[in-house]
């Protein structure tokens, strides 16, 4: 009993996978050119978009918070950087990447006082910065899509290949493994779930919650600038609102990937698999050619089940 | 009165802050204050606060609602077929709306209750669901709601709006009855703690239900009444007014850990938030500056609210239950 308790997370994390070869087998049933290395290699490399994202969303939701400031932040650090990429100052094209990361950084601390010192629900808290970042973003750009392009870097992140990969693919693996790194050998990994799981124990225990709560959301705020930085490189510039339908696919494949909303329980593993799931069942169903309508109604029906399927084997157990 | 004032303190903050916003927006607007001026604003306020109301159920019960705006929509869509023609048949008309509503929370009820899913999870899944159905019955805005009938609601009665007269109403014969009894007492029960509250013998799964229920029927009245107001169907309306509801509830007081705040609470805040949106317009202040400031002033009232922590003696009690 107890070493299926342990293993608990791990036959989670493994549904979207089964999920994912079911999707292409299906999908190749009807449209054969699914099974071929470039239509699966595209994939890969629209999925690394998703799964940069996720990845921050994962460590916020394993602390038992949600981080509703993507779609601007990731519009914010697309805007900077491709701004400072084209000024043509050699400086700036430097400067581009990590400026729009510090950026994501500063959004995630100021959602983190919001949560960890003022105790707001972070659900409230990270829409009302979002809506702000909005603001800002209008000010500056003057409601039209804001001037400059990607430098040389940010395209060959979003659209280069490496040895055969995709180096978005790349960047995504190489991101989760430093993360799942973190979460497993260090301290914070420990405390991350363990403030999911209950904060006040967690800080009786001497743990400075707040400070955890920071990193934690620093470390999403930095992911949603990746994706940015890596989206703005994939359209070669920054448009307007280029981050809202990001938001509900992200929460959508962390669930899928058996991290529990309410925090504490989860892993990055299986956050891989539900954004790999999405990213395919999004991807076939507009190979289907359906209308909208049924495209968001299967997409619906799809995750209602995949959570449905999840509860039930836990009944199971 | 002092007590009373004391146990509604959150609805009494809340009416003041909305009373001196009114003030402002009456006193800014170029035409100064008329029944046409304050009509006009009742009816937009009136469409957030019933999505508020509708977001009000989920939050009482420790949960949260991320379909309001998309039974918005598939109701709004399904009335621009059926409220027109001749009286009986927009009150049939009218009743498949609501009756679509409550289905709606319904289905996202059994879900939490039976599928065991997280509400937030759940009404996520099923929000691109009805998104999808509402696409179904209108892929373009189009349709046409019964002037005649439109206008009966949106209008004013002897120089009262109409959409202030629903909204005392809904407080007057459907609130104030609600909590006295036990429904509405469970409600706060299973949202304060729902072990305790299924140790004490209530029917949790069926307060749950029930709350589900009313959700999705005051997600269908507001959609039903954005159809009044705009006299269209559009299955696109939905994403705002989902995030604007979570907002009117926290500035309504409503307590997202559940079990705090009340229905009339969520509609101030609907309310205050609109007027706020409503003042941006005609404030002066450069349009595309207007953005900010309002996403300013929703993070400043939140963050007011949750100064009270900063006060707090002892570090514990800032952790909740």
């Amino acid at each position: 009993m107890n070493t299926i308790r342990q293993n608990l997370p791990r036959i989670d994390a493994l549904f979207p996978y089964v999920g994912t070869v079911l999707l292409i087998l299906g999908g190749s049933y009807f449209f054969p050119q699914i099974l071929g290395i470039e239509y699966l290699a595209q994939q890969l490399q629209i999925a690394a978009f998703l799964g940069v994202l996720a990845l921050g969303a994962t460590i916020v939701i394993l602390l038992g918070h949600i981080d509703l400031s993507v779609p601007w932040v990731l519009g914010g650090a697309a805007i900077i950087s491709t701004s400072l990429a084209g000024s043509g100052d050699p400086a700036f094209i430097v400067a581009a990447i990590p400026m729009a990361l510090l950026f994501g950084a500063l959004v995630g601390v100021i959602n983190g006082v919001g949560v960890a010192i003022l105790r707001i629900p972070s659900m409230v808290w990270t829409l009302a910065v979002n809506s702000m970042l909005l603001g800002v973003a209008v000010l500056n750009t003057g409601g039209f899509n804001p001037k400059g392009e990607a430098s040389v870097t940010m395209t060959w992140l979003a659209t280069g290949n490496l040895a055969g990969f995709p180096v978005a693919f790349l960047v995504w693996m190489t991101v989760t493994g430093i993360m799942a790194l973190i979460l497993k050998r260090s301290a914070f990994g420990r405390y991350l779930s363990a403030i999911g799981y209950n904060e006040k124990a967690t800080f009786l225990s001497g743990v400075s919650t707040p400070s955890v709560i920071f990193a934690a959301f620093a470390i999403a705020g930095l992911c949603s600038a990746l994706g940015g930085i890596m989206l703005a490189g994939y359209a070669n510039q920054a448009y307007q609102s280029m981050g809202d339908p990001f938001l509900l696919p992200t929460i959508a494949a962390v669930v899928i990937g058996g991290t529990s909303i309410l925090g504490g329980r989860g892993s990055l593993i299986g956050t891989v698999g539900g954004v790999l799931f999405i990213t395919l069942l999004t991807s076939i169903l507009s190979v289907m050619q359906i209308s909208d309508a049924w495209r968001n109604i299967i997409f619906g029906v799809i995750i209602i089940s995949m959570l449905l399927l999840q509860t039930l084997r836990r009944k199971g157990n | 009165m002092r007590n009373l004032l004391k146990a509604n303190q959150r609805e009494a903050i809340a009416i003041l802050v909305l009373a001196v916003l009114l003030t402002l927006y009456l006193t800014t607007h170029p035409t100064g204050a008329n029944t046409y001026v304050v009509t006009i604003w009742a009816n937009q306020c009136l469409i957030l606060a019933l999505a508020a109301i509708a977001q009000f159920f989920a939050v009482i019960v420790r949960g949260i609602d991320l379909s309001v705006g998309a039974v918005m929509a598939l109701t709004n869509c399904v009335a621009s077929y059926l409220v027109i023609g001749s009286g009986l048949d927009m009150a049939f008309g009218i009743a498949a709306v609501l009756a679509v509503g409550v289905a709606c929370g319904l289905f996202n009820g059994a879900l939490v209750v039976f599928g065991r899913i997280q509400p937030i999870v759940a009404t996520l899944a099923t929000a691109s669901l009805f998104t999808g159905l509402a696409l179904l019955l209108r892929p373009t805005p189009g349709g046409r709601i019964d002037y005649d009938l439109a206008d009966a609601f949106t209008l004013d009665v002897l120089g009262i709006p109409t959409a202030l007269i629903i909204a005392a109403a809904v407080i007057g014969l459907f609130w104030v009855p609600l909590r006295r009894t036990g429904l509405g007492l469970g409600l706060y029960a299973v949202g304060s703690s729902e072990q305790a509250a299924f140790q004490s013998g209530m029917p949790v799964p069926v307060i749950r239900l029930a709350s589900f229920a009313m959700g999705g029927l005051f997600a269908g009245l507001a959609g039903l009444y954005f159809s009044f107001v705009t006299t269209t169907g559009d299955a696109g309306i939905g994403p705002n007014y989902t995030l604007n509801s979570i907002a009117a509830v926290v500035l309504g007081g409503v307590a997202l850990r559940g079990g705090v705040g009340t229905l009339t609470g969520a509609m101030a805040g609907a309310f205050i938030l609109k007027t706020i949106g409503s003042l941006m317009f005609f404030s002066g202040l450069p349009p595309l500056a207007q953005p900010f400031i309002e996403g300013l002033i929703l993070a400043g009232a939140i963050a007011i609210g949750g100064a009270g922590v900063l006060r707090v003696k002892n570090r514990l009690e800032v952790f909740g239950k």
